[in-house]
């Protein structure tokens, strides 16, 4: 027997195919297709957790996406858990452990549970008030404590093992929703011939059909009829039918994000299959079927285990075959919870009474209960319960006053009536409007393509939705397109009309009460917290929610929102419009961080950018470093060197014999056409039309505001074709900039960019033995001094490839950049590397390459400048035309700021001890005695030790740095104070005869 | 997500394809280098900040890689209108837009009858 609880006959379930699952050790019995709130209640269990204030035993109230109170730990293996888990939702699959939360040590005997007697030291705003002093003990003392006891669940330890699958889709019509109204919208939309997208969070379509039993559509039982249509659907060509899957987010333009739940409810999990699939939809036209949510009743203790909503208590005897008591009661404000106790006492259940807080219900429910023997007490209120772990027992009285009776329930079923779910009509940014005859928020006026239809559009009546579903189904396809089909006739009738509904505080918990009547059961907020909080000056909805956290637990008020609106708007004395609603956010429910990741982790988190002789590089045992997402080789370690040893053995070699550098990273940009020097003209503060082809120049980049944006070497190949290097860093922003003006502001001049970055791999070659090394390899070009001086480029070919060849150097040593297209990359590194190694040269990395660009003072855009640099301020006066009547920059760097007196400047800094070497980064100050707060004259921007120099070396930026050369100031640092003296920034080779060699 | 009509491709793409670019029209001036402080100013760092109709720059960074205009309302992020580089500013009341209208279900309610 799958548990005590099961009624033979009643359900949807298969008796034969049962499932075992434990529950804080105990091992259960569940049929397939159970959700672990109605496999628990089977086996007579209610108390499934702990409150997260005051510890209180708590049941299932729900039987939905909506659940407050039953939220456990869920787990297939150690690295298969998840917490919080709403057991409303989770199906059951065989040997599934699941466990209860936020107990100690048991859920029977819980030591939190004293909160429960504290708890008038814990009203509304508690902690904002209590845990103000002493400051120093937030960090040490409360928020600690705090953090520990708060929460519910325990995050799992173990990494994932899970995948995730992300889909994007465009379709006509989306309709987030399967009940009635979406069932029939899809059917009209696809009929007429629309793509359509039909989802629901649930396992199968059917909506509120799951728990009704009276309704009839197109002459058939509901769930019947919505079972057969769902197949139907699933059948068509331009229908994907998705159930388990939420409609969480309704973002910009029709995008809608859904989250499909596709292994979680499999005992053996397929492991080709994505725990949860993604879909990211861009729909012509929404229709939003969500429904709506049934309210509880807000009275004395209205949260012990065994009270649970009534269409809750419908669906677990109806869908599950499952009785939620052997007595229960019925406390309602709304006839749709007189359909329960109907359905209960059918099955054989006793109700011993229907509580109906208003004197006039509905005269048919009225009528039915009268000729099933069910007692109906008429403008009475239950006022109180008792009961420990369950509820054992309610206390009646007659509304005004009168002799209160105790009645013996083990459970009990209320309504307060039904909240339309405009959670993403709301996400959309359309306005709801208050219904003031029925008290609800309906849509309103609509921000974006979407329709609402049935419940969740306010829409009683079952004929009426079916008619507003299938014309709003047929509309949605004609007007994205759909041309095809026939028209869709379709008839429903309910049970029973409904009546009534309420929101607020129930008899017997109004504003002279201090009884616990919750609203919010996630948070433990009372109707007393709403009114607390008014008292205390909060007047505006969004700061009583925030005073209260009424509705900002993960269930984010779908229950309590309503009720927590109607007691402020009380308290504050105004009508429930004039106090509003606040916003509904994405998600509608919590979401996995699995499926949001989805595919961006580990190696796919960010991609990686390997250059063409990456591999070669890894198998000299190169260390790499991350520039942007570049890797870069940083040091090439010999057996026992460290990181120091290798950049200074690397540094001397090149200065010696000779280096070979992968300088494939560097950013490349192809500039072609008749106005390319025109067009260079105006976005370096270089002149360009006096290169000559064949010839390069180092040539700095500015924004209009005058700082330094980027540099780099150009080479002119031709009249009318340039090879634009920018930093690796820079190279996206840099031809975004350029293709910015050429664009927008010169659109006039014929000029083609293009990114050759990829295209390239470059092999730098620089030392004394450089050329010795590179010439037997060169085709078709002469490499001597006369013929191709220091910055001079020419093509031809090297080792059989064409070749772009630059005499240049970053090192201030004869040098080379072969650049090669990027397939020969490696070939042609090893072949350099093949005459290199034997000569005594070696291949060095971005450190060496660092340091020694730094010996000769040559800069690194975004390491010695920030952004705040000019051209001037970096020394590099010398770059910047006189003569240019325009470009970018030229009226930014006679701003005043720009060149008054006393700006910071790049320059050298030698230390006192030339052993010492600075931090990058450290302060630099005049007087180290002056009291603090000192006055900061600049930073190191750039610092080493070099082999080379014998010494350390720095570059710093220093306010009036130019005019200090020869001063001494001062590093302060933690532990002492280091002197320095401002030099020139070249530290090696100062006449740069090495260049030329 | 936005969606964007770019009106160089023709097309509606998703705003992961685009770069937004600061405000539209304007220009840099010719006689950049002769401009007084205050003319600096205005081109290069004052801007209004609208709630509202905005004109914008966009550039289909990861498409065609035109930059272009738009006119968007900045509290319902709904684009008015894409034009090219270049085009004047639309009169965005006379002009027929590029998206179409957002149908409110009374509308459509009213077309079903």
């Amino acid at each position: 027997m799958s548990g005590v609880n099961r009624i033979s006959g009643a359900g949807r379930l298969t008796p034969a195919r049962t499932a075992r699952f434990t529950f804080d050790g105990r091992t259960l019995t569940a049929l397939e297709g159970d959700t672990v709130a109605s496999a628990l209640i089977a086996n007579d269990i209610h108390l499934v957790g702990r409150s997260f204030k005051y510890h209180r035993p708590r049941g299932i109230l729900s039987a939905g996406a909506e659940e407050p109170n039953a939220l456990l730990d869920v787990s297939r293996d150690a690295a298969r858990r998840q917490p919080n888990v709403r057991a409303t939702v989770q199906e059951v699959f065989d040997g599934m452990k699941v466990s209860s939360q936020n107990r100690w040590p048991s859920l029977a005997f819980d030591v939190g549970g004293f909160n429960d007697l504290l708890s008038p030291f814990f009203a509304a705003g508690f902690y904002y008030k209590t845990f103000m002093w002493p400051k120093a003990a937030w960090h040490r003392l409360y928020e600690p404590f705090i953090r520990r006891a708060a929460g519910l669940g325990v995050a799992p330890t173990e990494p994932d093992p899970d995948h995730y699958a992300s889909r994007y889709v465009h379709c006509d019509v989306l309709v987030v929703g399967a009940g009635v109204a979406g069932l029939a919208a899809a059917l009209a939309a696809a009929k007429a011939g629309a793509k359509v997208i039909l989802c629901d969070e649930q396992p199968e379509v059917g909506g509120a059909l799951h728990h009704d039993t009276g309704t009839v559509v197109d002459g058939k039982p509901g769930y019947a009829w919505a079972q057969e249509t769902g197949k139907a659907l699933a059948g068509m060509e331009n229908v994907t039918v998705l159930p388990r899957t939420t409609a969480f987010g309704y973002y910009n333009h029709n995008f809608v994000g859904l989250v499909e739940r596709v292994t979680d409810h499999l005992a053996a999990v397929d492991k080709t299959l994505p725990r949860e699939r993604l879909w990211q939809v861009r729909a012509k036209k929404v229709i939003l079927a969500n429904g709506a949510i049934e309210r509880h009743m807000v009275f004395a203790n209205n949260d012990r285990p065994g009270i649970m909503l009534a269409s809750a208590g419908r669906t677990y005897l109806n869908h599950f075959g499952v009785a939620v008591g052997k007595q229960v009661g019925i406390y309602t404000a709304h006839d749709s919870a007189y359909e329960a106790a109907f359905d209960l006492k059918k099955a054989g259940v006793a109700v011993p009474v229907i509580v109906d807080c208003r004197e006039r219900p509905g005269d048919a429910v009225l009528e039915k209960a009268r000729h099933l023997g069910i007692e109906v007490l008429k403008g009475h209120s239950v006022v109180n319960t008792t009961g420990k772990l369950r509820i054992a027992s309610i206390t009646v009285a007659r509304n005004g006053g009168g002799g209160a009776r105790k009645i013996a329930v083990d459970a009990l079923l209320v309504s307060a009536g039904w909240t339309p779910s405009v959670h993403l009509f709301s996400q959309s940014r359309g306005k709801v409007k208050f219904d003031a005859a029925t008290e609800r928020f309906l849509p309103g006026t609509y921000a974006q393509d979407c329709l609402s239809i049935g419940a969740c559009n306010g829409t009683d009546d079952l004929q009426a939705t079916i008619d507003e579903a299938l014309a709003a189904g047929e509309l949605a396809a004609r007007a994205a397109g759909a041309e095809g089909g026939a028209q869709v006739a379709l008839t429903g009738q309910n049970a029973f009309e409904w009546t009534g509904g309420m929101i607020g505080a129930a008899e017997g918990a109004g504003p002279d009460t201090t009884v616990k009547a919750f609203i919010d059961f996630q948070h433990d907020v009372c109707a007393k917290d709403i009114r607390l909080a008014v008292r205390e000056g909060m007047h505006s909805v969004e700061h009583i929610k925030r005073f209260t956290t009424n509705g900002m637990a993960s269930d984010q008020g779908k229950l309590s929102n309503m009720h927590g609106l109607a007691i402020a708007a009380e308290a504050l004395g105004k009508g429930i419009p004039e106090v509003g609603l606040t916003t509904f956010r994405q998600p509608y429910t919590p979401i996995t961080f699995g499926a949001i990741v989805n595919h961006s982790r580990g190696s796919l988190f960010d991609p990686a950018r390997k250059t063409p002789m990456h591999a070669w590089e890894e198998a000299q045992g190169a260390e790499f470093e991350d520039v942007g997402n570049w890797k870069r080789a940083w040091f090439y370690p010999k057996a026992g060197e460290d990181m120091h040893e290798a950049v200074a053995r690397e540094c001397r070699t090149v200065r010696e014999v000779a280096g070979v550098f992968d300088a494939s990273t560097l950013g490349k940009i192809e500039v072609v056409g008749p106005d390319a020097a025109k067009f260079l003209n105006l976005m370096y503060t270089n002149a360009w039309d006096n290169l000559k082809p064949g010839r390069c120049r180092y040539g700095i980049m500015l924004r209009d505001d005058g700082f330094v944006y980027d540099d780099g070497v150009v080479g002119r190949l031709a009249e009318d074709r340039f090879h634009v290097t920018t930093t690796t860093g820079g190279a996206p922003r840099v031809l975004q900039h350029m293709e910015d003006y050429l664009q927008t502001e010169f659109p006039d001049l014929k000029v083609w960019l293009t990114s050759t970055t990829e295209q390239w791999a470059v092999i730098a070659v620089q030392g004394p033995k450089a050329r010795e090394i590179i010439a037997p390899l060169v085709e078709g070009i002469d490499l001597s001094n006369e013929a191709f001086p220091h910055m001079s480029v020419a093509e031809g070919r090297i080792c059989g490839v064409p070749t772009r060849l630059f005499r240049m150097s970053f090192t201030g040593e004869l040098g080379f950049e072969v650049n090669v297209p990027a397939d020969y990359g490696q070939a042609v590194w090893e072949a350099i590397w093949g005459r290199a190694e034997p000569m005594g040269a070696c291949a060095y990395g971005t450190e060496t390459m660092h340091v020694l660009r730094a010996e000769k003072g040559y800069i690194i855009v975004g390491q010695d400048t920030d952004g705040t640099l000019t051209p001037h301020d970096a020394a590099l006066s010398w770059a910047v035309s006189k003569k240019k009547p325009d470009f970018v920059g030229i009226r930014g760097l006679k701003r005043p700021d720009l060149v008054k007196d006393g700006r910071k400047q790049l320059v050298g800094l030698l230390t006192k001890d030339p052993k010492v070497v600075l931090e990058e980064g450290a302060q630099i100050v005049a007087d180290p005695n002056e009291p603090k707060p000192m006055t900061m004259l600049g930073h190191v921007t750039s610092s080493y030790w070099s082999s080379n120099c014998g010494r350390s070396i720095a570059m710093a930026v220093v306010a009036g740095g130019q005019a200090r050369l020869g001063q001494t100031l001062y590093v302060p640092m933690a532990d002492r104070t280091i002197a320095v003296e401002v030099s020139d920034m070249v530290f090696f080779d100062k006449e740069g005869g090495r260049l030329h060699g | 997500m936005l969606l964007i009509y770019c009106p160089y491709c023709e097309e509606e793409r998703s705003e992961l394809e685009f770069r937004n670019g600061g405000d539209a029209h304007i220009a840099r001036p010719t006689n950049i280098a002769e401009i007084s402080d205050e003319e600096f100013e205005a081109y290069f760092f004052l801007r209004d900040n609208p709630k509202g109709v905005i004109f914008e720059r966009w550039r289909h960074i990861h498409g065609c890689g035109r930059f272009f205009n738009a006119a968007r309302d900045t509290v319902s992020d709904r684009f008015l209108t894409t034009y090219k580089a270049g085009e004047p500013k639309p009169d965005l009341d006379a002009e027929p837009k590029t998206s179409a209208e957002v149908e409110t279900y009374e509308a459509l309610e009213g077309a079903a009858q």
